[in-house]
């Protein structure tokens, strides 16, 4: 705020300059109008909420900190959320990062129709939000299901496994399942980034005396399509904490043991089917302090000022 | 091409294989999904359970057309809700998001900064975090229960409008300034110099909007309470949860949605290639 006011110096400057800008101010309008009423408006309206009791039929009553009291305190499946939802944002997220960046990396260097089909191969799974259904058979918990029928022919196992619903391998099987679906956004906007690479720029890196392709990476590519790996690394942290429906449709809801559980499931038990609205946006509010804080992080480590 | 000469045959060997063995575990799981979709009853409860399809039949389709022709509402009319929703949308999303991309990518303003970091900050949350209070917003406004529900959330999301500001940045400003020395206009700018020079980034956005808008199940369960105003995948989803007995349906299902997404990729994603061939931003 402080260079603005700087740059523009008084009132009567500021409200010239918006003139000037006119144009500008037009073209952002419609966008704008919808951000207020959508996410700007929601926000500060669920911060609110935060400190109500508020069941839809009777007006919110607002009831100070209690919402986040009993979050921390008294409830101790919310705790079970945290640890999981960490364990994706810590586990799957990364991985899925790097994937997608050194994936879409080589995929770039193919001739023009290996690197059509692998970019499909790759993207597929994250084209339809139903099709992950097909990993209910394969993790099927009978000896029908095709990874049990698999390993018990092979001798492996001699009793099938419960691959959703056994509380201590279902969340590992879905960590791979959602490693296996994640590789869409990122990875596509990365590919987008690098053919915006100036071939140029490559080829005097190599007069200039770049010897492998990983000092190609480091020197060159990286810095070109640092924008679009700051966008990559903000939407894994987001995605990664708001892994929910996945969990829901393989492991149940609730899993058994709350073994699946996350925050955003504990948001929607409590705002969809208890109807706790103001202990829903208690949760929400959490979420969006913690999503916040280690994107702040994450942007440091990257962007290095 | 000297550019090539510091690649070693063995580092390509090698990258060749971690590619493909990937690219098997990405595709198992989707020739499954396929190969069930065509799997008659029987060979569904087969054991050992087999990978592959003997007999393929297209009965799960016809079962799935009669398990949708008895739904409370004719299946045709989720398809239209589904399509409408998913043109206008994305067609809007992307014009909302680039139009408002363009003035933050290029220029300082008054409130330029606070906006920037307003839509950094929105851009690390989920949508799910302001999903209650997104319903109170729509029902004041009285549009819960309408195409807006469908529509107008989704468009306010930052992503797009994100996306899109990372690429301007890249376009030289030269560009732009000789545009204006020429007296074009802000607009006409934007639509003839800026985003012909990013067209692999809205088209990118193209797929993703659509994708998010034709699988949007989140909008319609929560906004939407008349059934003849639902969409298609939450019709599906129905069906989903029918257990193994209907896993042959499911797998239609699940294919019949995949495939216009799936088509929309294969026509953005030549056409990002196109754009590459001549590419490159040089000042």
């Amino acid at each position: 705020m402080d260079s603005e006011r700087k740059r523009y110096g008084s009132f009567y400057e500021t409200l010239q300059e918006m003139k000037k800008n006119k144009s500008l101010y037009y073209m952002m309008a419609p966008f704008m109008i919808l951000f207020l009423f959508f996410t700007v408006i929601p926000v500060i309206a669920g911060m609110y909420l935060s400190f109500t009791y508020y069941n839809i039929i009777q007006p919110p009553k607002f009831i100070g900190w209690s919402n986040y009291i009993r979050l921390f305190l008294d409830d101790d499946v919310f705790l079970i959320a945290v640890k999981n939802t960490f364990k994706f944002a810590l586990i799957t997220g990364p991985l899925s990062y790097f994937a997608c960046l050194i994936f879409a990396w080589l995929i770039n260097e193919l001739k023009p129709r290996t690197r059509a089909l692998a970019t499909l191969l790759f993207y597929a799974p994250s084209l339809s939000g139903s099709v992950y259904f097909i990993w209910q058979y394969i993790f099927s918990p009978d000896m029908y299901g095709l990874m049990n029928g698999f390993l018990m022919r092979l001798g492996i196992i001699k009793e099938p496994n419960l691959w959703l619903s056994d509380p201590n391998l279902n969340l590992t099987v879905i960590m791979i399942i959602q490693l296996w679906m994640s590789l869409g956004t990122s990875f596509l906007t990365f590919i987008a980034g690098l053919q915006n690479v100036d071939i140029a720029l490559k080829e005097s890196g190599a007069i200039d005396g770049i010897r492998n392709r990983w000092q190609e990476l480091w020197y060159i590519i990286l810095p070109s399509i640092k924008p679009q790996l700051i966008l990559g690394a903000v939407l894994q942290v987001v995605n990664s904490f708001a892994v929910s429906d996945i969990c829901a449709q393989l492991a149940g809801f609730p899993s058994p043991l709350y073994s699946a559980h996350t925050i955003v499931l504990h948001m929607v038990d409590y705002g969809s089917i208890r109807y706790e609205m103001g202990y829903a946006s208690a949760i929400a509010v959490i979420l969006f302090f913690t999503t916040i804080i280690i994107n702040q992080i994450i942007r440091k480590l990257i962007k290095p000022e | 091409m000297g550019i090539k000469s510091y690649r070693s045959t063995w580092g390509n060997i090698f990258i060749t294989v971690i590619l493909a063995l990937i690219a098997v575990f990405m595709a198992l799981p989707l020739l499954y999904a396929i190969l069930t979709a065509f799997k008659p009853l029987d060979e569904l409860f087969i054991y050992p359970p087999r990978f592959f399809v003997r007999r393929p039949t297209l009965k799960n389709f016809t079962d799935l057309f009669y398990l949708m022709s008895n739904s409370f509402v004719p299946f045709s009319r989720y398809l239209f809700n589904s399509i409408f929703v998913t043109v206008v949308g994305t067609f809007s999303y992307v014009v909302i998001a680039s139009m408002a991309a363009y003035p933050l990518a290029k220029f300082r303003f008054p409130g330029s900064r606070t906006m920037d970091q307003l839509i950094i900050l929105s851009l690390m949350f989920s949508g799910y975090v302001t999903n209650i209070p997104k319903f109170i917003v729509l029902s004041k406004l009285h549009l819960l229960n309408s195409y807006f529900a469908l529509l107008l959330p989704m468009l306010s999301g930052t992503f797009g409008l994100f996306l899109m500001r990372q690429f301007m940045v890249q376009i030289p400003d030269s560009y732009i300034e000789s545009a204006r020395i020429d007296g074009a206009s802000d607009l006409r700018i934007w639509w003839h110099v800026v985003m012909p020079n990013v067209k692999p980034a809205w088209l990118t956005l193209t797929l993703f909007a659509f994708r998010d808008f034709w699988n949007d199940t989140n909008s319609p369960a929560l906004y939407i309470h008349d059934e003849a105003l639902k969409t298609f995948p939450l019709a599906l989803s129905y069906v989903n949860s029918g257990g193994i007995a209907r896993a042959g349906a499911a797998a239609a299902a699940a294919l019949i949605m995949m495939l216009p997404s799936l088509i929309i990729f294969i026509v953005t994603q030549s056409n990002v290639v196109e754009t590459m061939k001549s590419a490159g931003i040089k000042e």
